[in-house]
């Protein structure tokens, strides 16, 4: 670890804070400086928020010279991916279609993060309503990978994994409706954590796919990661799906890993993911596997698993995310909010709506659309996104009998590491691959992590962590386990930034 | 053989009220025939007495109370609007039929 | 110009297959999926909130009052309640729908398999329901430029997202077929009825007028032994003479068609209030398809057994069954009874009654002269200025002989003008019967000097005659005289 103030953790940083050995105003500043100096170069964000950042940190300076008791991460700013909704800051899930939008609420997990006393830095860069797997969507700007700026940071929260990789934030949201916390994590070396679906509020984060998507934190390793996990999770009454239960203690399962003691736990290797297409490049499987024999080392049994239903995961992801996608994006018309193209008193509603959504949305996002709408549309949902649900069945049974056998399970988090710009977007199928491995994961509901485990060819290679529905905190405790068996945190060999 | 023809995803764009260029027409129709193969895989999946997943975690009866909470203020509601005319949404004349 | 049957010639030649959705506005205090309230009238755009209003990131959770209130409507109406039952997404465009789909129910709707029973001319129907579901209403639109709030001609519209979000429940019969000539009549029975029914569960205002309940009437026509011809579906029906017309029209109009060998299109069509006759939707290019979906936004529904029990025994007494017990305790024959139902007076005579009133009393005031005048103002009976209360007090002062017919009536001009109950009316007007036997003496006594003739006549036995001296007293006291006193007087004077 460096000796800079943006080289801390974030638990740290809270500490600090806490004991008055640091101001939440000087280490928000710190990362609102490296923010100005590196940004230009990674293009993490879409907007920085410097004034509301600040004044939120000088009244946690004065509350606690004041004697008030904070949370764990009060003061520690936090950098919010554009996704979710914040009440008076710009929220566009990186859309044009959403250009100067300003909401006039605020998310729960948001709610959240401001009654938890935490400074928003601004809001991070994605794939246009979360669909993609490298960023490269986002109709704004395109994000660099801070280890090769001529790589991706992975998507669709490729601007949160970035910001937290180049030390621009120590935590971040991200949102994971198919590996989208998990992929960038692993490609850029940073930590990623889905929790279960339902475990956390969905109120206020855009709806890409209902039944998938969760919001979730980004951070450089498992600690800091667990107590934001902790800060945004809980039931809410104000969404149907949110689960009336209490959190999982994340937190203390993070500390209980990190003293390196993993006897009696079982981690399962599913069989199906080393077969045929599905395989990993072989740089990646290498450090996956080194990854895999320090958890042997640490005390855990490795038993091999078998699901068979997760090779149909990718195809039943792309019918029912994109029916779902097709209904929620129906919203984005031109009447309410957003832009609105092609009204010359002359045309018709119906021709500017067209208009309007032909202008406000990317290649990808139409892509999704049609495709949904074609899996809805009648003679077609039964064998389209009515077969996707009866095989969605089919492989959470599969992920039921394999935490029979196992505590966990774990994969490497992507097949392939941080691809050159341009690499796939010609090649929507190939992007799609980069979601191999944690799809299956939003499918069940059940959690998943992302820890880095090494490099391949000097690029950061991650290994997931799934978790039983609920069991939330075997997850982190494996993570912060291997963590404990590396020298330094991946995060912090990366490559100095060149400012622009 | 292609799956899904040009005219098709011209179709499925004016149902999504999307006006896609021909361009893109040619593009999104070779590109959905390429996933949607992969989709038909699926097919080979016995899923005979298989009930299907709509949530990821099931979860019965979920209901509020009948009990008022504030609404936006108006300001807010129309500040977002792209036009609006007497406190409305105002919309350019309506061709199809109302529901 | 649309050719048209005589409608005895249609029913003579066609038999006519009803069906009718109808959705009533459920009067929950906030809307189906969020807490904003659904006051009618309120400012534009005052009761919305980002679920309503459909902005990005926000979530629906349901009503659980508007849940109970479907599910009690679907008791009344026979149903059974589904154990499991969900929401879904109905897919389609529209700008008074913020989401641009609706929150409805597909395949799994909360009440299924109910009937209603009416009765027509004597003759005994029912109306099978084949479901009841729950969905939510849209916001309202204002169409600007052309004729006056058409869609048609107009140049632009402007939406009001109030009412987008209040709890919808959606009936839906099954084929009604055998009502031959009386299909108008059936239709609308049946709405009047489902309309009582539902008012007397207290979840609805019901008030077609107003919106809270619209119609959907369906008619097919086919020859006797032939199968059922092609349904047209006309649209916001929204009174109940009009559900008659509706039907009557499209008797007269399909039965043209088919005569002249033409096909009957299944098409949506709209009523017109004001001509009575229906017009074609624009066709649409290319067949809708709402591509329903569960909705992931919302739990299921498994109505518990004990539920809807509780919820079963709740259930007020059916209007048919009440309405056939105060026949039997008014005294009423079927046809007085029949305009009682017909002028909306069961509760308002039975709160009379319970008022203090006599029955005939209270048939008498509000069928009589209170109908006339709420016929002459064209509104409701119940929406007269003037309480069952106070129309029993003043039956009070009339068999008390306080006041007489005419006097009583001119209380009612009072109290409808807003100048308090009958007593006071009667009191500030100085409109009592003068039961001063003095007083009318004198006047008698003035009325047989000013007409000997007559005094002669009755003198002379011919009772009948004392109508002239009766008319001139009354004449005298400005009507405040009680007629049966002053005949009295007047045969004790000249016997």
């Amino acid at each position: 670890m460096g000796d800079r103030t943006i080289d801390q953790t974030a638990a740290h940083m809270a500490e600090a804070i806490r004991t008055g050995r640091a101001t939440s105003y000087e280490i928000t500043e710190a990362h609102l400086d490296r923010i100005d100096a590196v940004d230009g170069t990674i293009k993490a964000f879409l907007h920085v928020d410097r004034e509301g950042a600040l004044a939120t940190a000088r009244e946690v300076d004065e509350a606690i010279a004041r004697g008030e008791e904070l949370g764990p991460l009060a003061g520690v700013p936090i950098a919010i991916k554009d996704v979710v909704v914040t009440k008076g800051l710009p929220t566009t899930a990186a859309s044009k279609i959403l250009e100067g939008w300003i909401p006039p609420y605020d998310a729960t997990i948001v709610e959240r993060i401001k009654a938890a006393r935490m400074p928003i830095l601004g809001k991070t860069n994605m794939d246009e309503f979360a669909m993609g797997s490298s960023t490269e969507y986002s109709a704004y700007q395109r994000t660099a990978n801070p280890w090769d700026t001529g790589r991706i940071p992975g998507g669709s929260g490729g601007g949160s994994a970035a910001a937290v990789a180049a030390k621009m934030a120590p935590l971040a949201i991200g949102t994971d409706t198919g590996g989208s916390i998990r992929q960038p994590g692993a490609v850029t070396g940073t930590f990623g954590g889905k929790p279960t679906y339902g475990s956390n509020s969905r109120f206020g984060l855009i709806a890409f796919s209902s039944s998938l998507d969760t919001p979730g934190p980004v951070s450089r390793n498992a600690l800091d990661a667990a107590l934001l996990h902790e800060v945004i999770s809980g039931h809410d009454p104000r969404d149907s799906t949110a689960i009336d239960a209490p959190v999982p203690p994340v937190a203390e399962a993070a500390r209980l890993g990190a003293t390196g003691d993993l006897s009696g736990v079982k981690l399962g290797v599913v069989k199906e993911f080393a077969e045929g297409s599905g395989a990993a490049e072989p740089g990646v499987v290498e450090a996956y596997q080194a990854g895999v024999e320090q958890l042997v080392k640490l005390g855990a049994q490795i038993v091999e698993v078998s699901c068979p239903s997760f090779v149909y995961a990718l195809p039943t992801y792309y019918l029912i995310a994109p029916s779902e996608a097709s209904s929620n994006l129906a919203r984005y018309d031109g009447v309410r909010y957003g832009l609105r193209t092609g009204d010359d008193g002359k045309r018709s509603l119906e021709e500017v709506m067209s208009l309007t959504r032909e202008a406000g949305f990317g290649p990808e996002v139409k892509r999704r659309i049609i495709l949904g709408t074609y899996a809805l549309s009648a003679g077609y949902v039964d064998a389209f996104y009515g077969k996707a649900q009866k095989v969605r069945t089919l492989i959470k049974r599969d992920f039921e009998a394999a935490f029979e056998r196992a505590d966990a399970l774990i994969s490497p988090t992507t097949p392939f590491t941080a691809f050159k710009f341009g690499e796939r977007t010609g090649d929507p199928y190939q992007m799609y691959l980069a979601d191999l491995y944690t799809i299956p994961s939003n499918l069940y509901g059940g959690p998943g992590v992302s820890v880095p485990v090494g490099l391949s060819e000097g690029m950061p290679v991650g290994l997931q962590v799934m978790g039983p529905v609920m069991g939330d905190d075997i997850t982190y405790r494996v993570a912060a386990a291997l963590e404990s068996a590396q020298e330094t945190l991946l995060a912090d060999t990366a490559p100095e930034i060149e400012g622009k | 053989m292609s799956t899904i023809s040009r005219e098709e995803v011209a179709h499925l764009a004016r149902l999504a009220r999307l006006e896609v260029t021909d361009d893109e027409l040619d593009a999104f129709a070779g590109q959905l025939d390429v996933i949607l193969e992969s989709m038909k895989t699926l097919g080979e999946v016995d899923t005979e007495g298989v009930q299907p997943t709509s949530h990821a975690v099931p979860l019965v009866n979920v209901f509020r109370e009948d009990q008022p909470r504030p609404s936006l203020p108006r300001d807010a509601v129309l500040a977002g609007g792209p036009d609006t005319v007497e406190d409305r949404f105002r919309v350019p004349r309506i061709l199809d039929e109302e529901e | 110009m649309t050719k048209l049957n005589t409608y005895d010639a249609a029913v003579a030649a066609f038999e006519p297959v009803l069906g009718l959705e109808t959705h009533v506005e459920l009067d929950t205090a906030t809307k189906m999926f969020c807490g904003c309230a659904t006051t009618f009238g309120a400012e534009p755009n005052t009761q919305v909130c980002p679920v309503c209003l459909a902005l990005p990131g926000a979530l629906p959770v349901a009503n659980k009052a508007a849940v109970e209130a479907t599910m009690k409507i679907g008791l009344a109406l026979n149903c059974r309640i589904a154990e499991w039952t969900r929401f879904a997404r109905k897919n389609y465009f529209y700008p008074d729908m913020p989401k641009n789909f609706q929150t409805s129910q597909y395949e799994e709707p909360l009440c299924e398999d109910g009937y209603v029973d009416v009765v027509v001319e004597g003759k005994p129907y029912r109306v099978e329901i084949e479901r009841v579901h729950l969905e939510e209403d849209t916001g309202k639109t204002l169409h600007v430029g052309g004729a006056t709030g058409r869609i048609h001609g107009a140049t632009e519209s402007l939406v009001d997202y109030n009412r987008a979000g209040i709890p919808l429940v959606e009936i839906v019969t099954r084929p009604v077929p055998g009502t031959g000539a009386l299909a108008p009549e059936v239709a609308r029975a049946y709405v009047t009825e489902l309309r009582d029914i539902v008012r007397s569960l207290g979840v609805s205002d019901v008030r077609m007028e107003q919106g809270s309940m619209r119609c959907d009437v369906n008619v097919s026509l086919n020859r006797p032994g032939d199968e059922w011809g092609t349904r047209t579906e006309t649209k916001n029906v929204n009174s109940l003479r009009s559900v008659e017309r509706a039907v009557r029209y499209e008797v007269r109009r399909q039965s043209a068609l088919l005569e002249a060998g033409d096909k009957i299109l299944q098409e949506t069509r709209h009523f017109h209030e004001t001509t009575g006759e229906t017009s074609p939707g624009r066709s649409k290019e290319e067949a809708t398809d709402y591509r329903y979906f569960p909705e992931p936004d919302l739990a299921v529904m498994e109505p518990s057994r004990e539920w809807v029990e509780e919820l079963r025994s709740s259930l007020p007494e059916p209007p048919r069954a009440r309405r056939e017990r105060l026949q039997a305790a008014w005294g009423l024959g079927d046809k007085e009874m029949q305009s009682v139902v017909n002028a909306d007076a069961v509760a308002l005579i039975e709160a009379t009654i319970a008022a203090g009133a006599s029955a005939s009393g209270a048939v008498k005031w509000w069928l009589g002269e209170l109908s006339r005048r709420a016929n002459e103002s064209g509104a409701e009976l119940g929406e007269l200025a003037i309480t069952p209360i106070q129309v029993a007090e003043l039956q009070g002062m009339v068999e008390d002989g306080r006041l007489n017919d005419k006097l009583a009536r001119q209380v009612i001009d009072g109290v409808l003008a807003g100048e308090g109950g009958p007593a006071d009316v009667a009191a500030a007007r100085g409109l009592e019967v003068v039961s001063d036997t003095g007083a009318l003496e004198a006047a008698v006594d003035e009325a047989i000097a000013a007409n000997p003739a007559v005094a002669e006549k009755i003198r002379g036995g011919k009772h009948a005659a004392a109508g002239a001296l009766i008319g001139a007293v009354m004449k005298a006291t400005k009507g405040q005289a009680d007629a049966g006193t002053v005949r009295q007087i007047i045969l004790d004077k000249l016997s």
